[in-house]
């Protein structure tokens, strides 16, 4: 696989060629089942969780709503501490920013600790154009990366991947990037994580250089925030001299105490643990202790135009748990890499639009890869109502194309239903039509289904994509409403049926639907 | 009390025996039910395809054809679901005041069949009879929008009878979707694959959900197997009885 999603196709295409790897299916089945689990488990046991949700989502609406505000006092309270502050528009500022600092300090390498923000930007690749490497240092990210493959979740970009593949990739790939893995590598997990902590350890040594993310910053104190399991973070954040940290500008949080409900909420909703094993925080520089020249890039790169859109905005709550991405049912069979984005799932099928704004084929494509079926929404830490923003985005993808001056067949089929709809007369004829065409392909189509109903038979054009894998009733003869019309809401057909019964003649059915069809009703 | 079936447009279009059996099952309840024939359709295909517009028609004929009935019951979790969280939108996007305040009157009104027996009538016997093994599918809508919890199954447990099997990862959604389940066809396939595997898991001869579109789907990918297993709407479990067990001849 190539290292970028840029060119590949849009979401159906690129979900039909996912949904024939059978070991992907496999592994995802298995992954996002076992994190589903221990997520319920200990969601579980929190008394309140409802109002706890309630009460992370307020703080991230009341950083939302003051932003401008907040930022600048995130500004003054970071360079009180001695850190440096870049604003960054879009990804290639951010990315020039940080690859000045790498180049200010003679840098040909850096360290990172897992980042959806550096991931959005494309920062390794901006970095290797300029001649400097930057290891990932989580254990999933390394993997992906030796693999020189491409994320497919925001908290387990690996989740894609059976423990056999990343031996494999680690015995191959190790070496061409520092110390190679030992030749008697097994799959065991322990022994692969060895592997990876031995490679990454004389990287965390030698590098002068980190880059982070960070999942929350602090206004009020100008502290940063990384909640990580691994520990490969806080080493990344204490060894080097210099840090550099790529924060998305929705990652403010007004004050230190209202950081509670959040800490509380990620890690049940992400990893599924009462509580994850590192919480690092640093507030600027600290003399003779952990990195002595700190910068921050602040970064917007399509976020103010999410909260400008009034629905699509409370996206920008997101702490990125991917609780929404281990429950949908959509995403459990397809995997991330289909989405075309860093952020997959229902989470990126809103937020890539949100950011970039409709035009894009693939970017148009994401709010339709749901079945608005709402289990994201249900187990959302910050209660985004992911279902309400993929019908927004759909209406704003229409939109986009309602001066097309040659009309979609879809917008046709939809003004010709929404003008039948207008009119009760008009939707009897519809189906009256309906009836008629079932008679000829409940014929054509001469199998029944249970019950005995007809079956419509394979239908062409856009039907096929139905039949080619589900049997379809033939419409009835006989619509509801003109049952109700003929038999006064079915009065006269009952009075028949208790005349039969009392003259214990065989009994008079009422026409319906299955009338001319052997074998009775539905 | 004057109640209203909302039929649904795919129930009138394509499952007429589904409507037919709700308006038996509400008459045997006492409830002298009316028909409005100046009903379409809720909206709720165009608006969750995106044509917010061309459901506007569609929700002025519902609130004219249903102002003034003190409920409106309908057999589809998924139709509830849109009369009472989205006719706002397509009214506050014609920015039709008029539309707007007559959506407010007539969506707090609109129940979903299991909602009505239980909630507003006070029923779960309602005096069926259905001597078949069924297991049942709780419909995304219904259960994630409306949230009717356990209505539905304790409407089924009180059936004579009637045989309730456990639905393996009952709530996971069957991948019909609406438009879903042709604008993404494959994945959609690919879910209802699954959803079909557990119920042909539970050895249930029957598979019953409130909603016919969703039976629709399963259903479709359950006889293209030849799987054995019919699918029925609630209403159609909940009208047979002794006298009248043709729903399942």
């Amino acid at each position: 696989m190539s290292r970028t999603f840029v060119g590949m196709p849009a979401f159906p295409e690129a979900a039909r060629a996912a949904l024939g790897d059978t070991r992907l299916r496999h592994n995802l089945a298995h992954a996002t089942g076992t994190i589903r689990a221990k997520r319920a488990r200990v969601v579980e046991e929190v008394d309140g969780w409802e109002d706890l949700r309630v009460a992370g989502a307020a703080v991230k609406d009341r950083a939302l709503h003051g932003l401008d505000e907040h930022l600048l006092t995130l500004e003054r309270t970071l360079t009180e501490a001695g850190a440096t502050v870049h604003w960054a528009r879009d990804a290639a500022e951010a990315c020039a920013v940080v690859a000045r600092v790498a180049k200010d300090h003679d840098a040909r390498e850096v360290v990172k600790v897992k980042s959806m923000a550096t991931q959005e930007i494309g920062l390794e690749e901006a970095l290797a154009a300029e001649g400097v490497a930057a290891w990932e240092t989580d254990l999933a990210e390394l993997i992906v990366q030796l693999g020189e493959d491409l994320p497919s979740h925001i908290l387990v970009p690996a989740i894609h991947k059976g423990r056999a593949e990343i031996r494999e990739i680690f015995l191959r790939r190790m070496a061409a990037a520092g110390r190679p893995a030992p030749d008697d590598l097994t799959d065991e997990p322990a022994v692969l994580a060895a592997a990876a902590r031995e490679h990454l350890r004389e990287k965390f040594l030698r590098a002068r250089v980190a880059v982070s993310g960070a999942n929350f910053a602090v206004a009020e104190t100008g502290t940063l925030v990384v909640v990580e399991s691994e520990g490969n973070g806080r080493m990344c954040l204490t060894l080097p001299e210099v840090l550099v940290s790529v924060v998305g500008i929705e990652k403010v949080v007004p004050t230190w105490a209202e950081l509670d409900p959040l800490l509380r909420l990620l890690p049940r909703s992400s990893t599924g643990e009462r509580m994850n094993p590192y919480t690092s925080s640093w507030s600027g520089v600290t003399p003779g202790d952990g990195p002595q020249e700190v910068h921050v890039v602040l970064l917007d790169n399509g976020r103010t135009r999410a909260l400008a859109d009034e629905v699509g905005r409370q996206a920008l709550r997101c702490i990125r748990c991917s609780a929404c991405l281990n429950v949908c049912p959509v995403y459990e069979r397809v995997g991330g890499h289909a989405y075309g984005s860093v952020y997959p799932g229902p989470i990126g099928a809103i937020l890539n639009p949100l950011l970039h704004g409709p035009g894009d084929p693939r970017d148009d494509a994401l709010p339709y890869a749901s079945s608005l079926c709402g289990a994201c929404f249900e187990v959302c830490p910050v209660r985004i109502d992911i279902p309400e923003v993929l019908v927004h985005l759909r209406t704003q993808v229409v939109d986009a194309h309602r001066d097309d001056p040659v009309p979609k067949p879809e917008a046709l089929a939809m003004r010709g239903t929404g003008w039948a709809f207008g009119d009760a007369s008009r939707l009897g004829l519809a189906e009256k039509a309906s009836g008629l065409a079932g008679r000829v392909l409940g014929r054509l189509g001469r199998s029944a289904l249970p019950g005995g109903r007809r079956a419509a038979g394979r239908l062409p054009g856009p039907g096929a994509a139905w039949t080619g894998a589900r049997d379809l009733p033939a419409p009835p003869a006989e619509s509801f409403r003109d049952w109700w019309a003929r038999t006064d809401g079915g009065r006269t057909e009952e009075d028949r049926l208790e005349e039969g019964r009392a003259g214990e003649g065989p009994a008079v059915r009422g026409r319906t639907e299955a009338d001319d069809e052997p074998g009775g009703a539905r | 009390m004057r109640v209203a079936l909302l039929v649904t447009c795919v129930n009138d279009a394509m499952f007429p025996d589904v409507g037919k059996a709700t308006v038996r099952l509400l008459r045997r309840l006492g409830v002298d039910v009316e028909f409005p024939a100046a009903q379409t359709c809720c909206g709720q295909p165009m608006v969750n395809t995106g044509y917010l517009d061309e459901a506007v028609p569609a929700v002025r004929r519902f609130v004219e054809a249903f102002e003034g009935y003190d409920a409106v019951v309908t057999p589809s979790g998924s139709c509830a679901g849109s009369a009472r969280h989205q006719q706002g939108l397509v009214a506050a996007r014609a920015g039709d005041d008029a539309l707007a305040s007559a959506v407010e009157r007539t969506s707090p009104l609109v129940h979903e069949l299991s909602e009505f027996l239980v909630d507003v009538l006070g029923v779960t016997d309602v005096g069926a009879y259905f001597p078949h093994t069924v297991t049942y599918h709780p419909t995304c809508h219904s259960l994630r929008m409306l949230g009717v919890g356990d209505k539905p199954r304790r409407l089924l447990e009180s059936v004579r009878g009637l045989r309730l099997r456990e639905l393996p990862a009952a709530a996971e959604c069957c991948g019909f979707g609406g438009t879903f389940a042709v604008k993404n066809a494959d994945t959609s396939v690919a879910m209802g694959s699954d959803k079909a595997r557990h119920v042909r898991d539970t050895g249930a001869e029957v598979l019953v959900a409130g909603d016919s579109s969703c039976l629709m789907h399963i259903g479709g990918l359950l006889s293209r197997q030849r799987a054995g297993v019919r699918t029925m709407h609630l209403a159609e479990v909940l009208a047979a009885t002794e006298d009248r067990a043709e729903a399942l001849r």
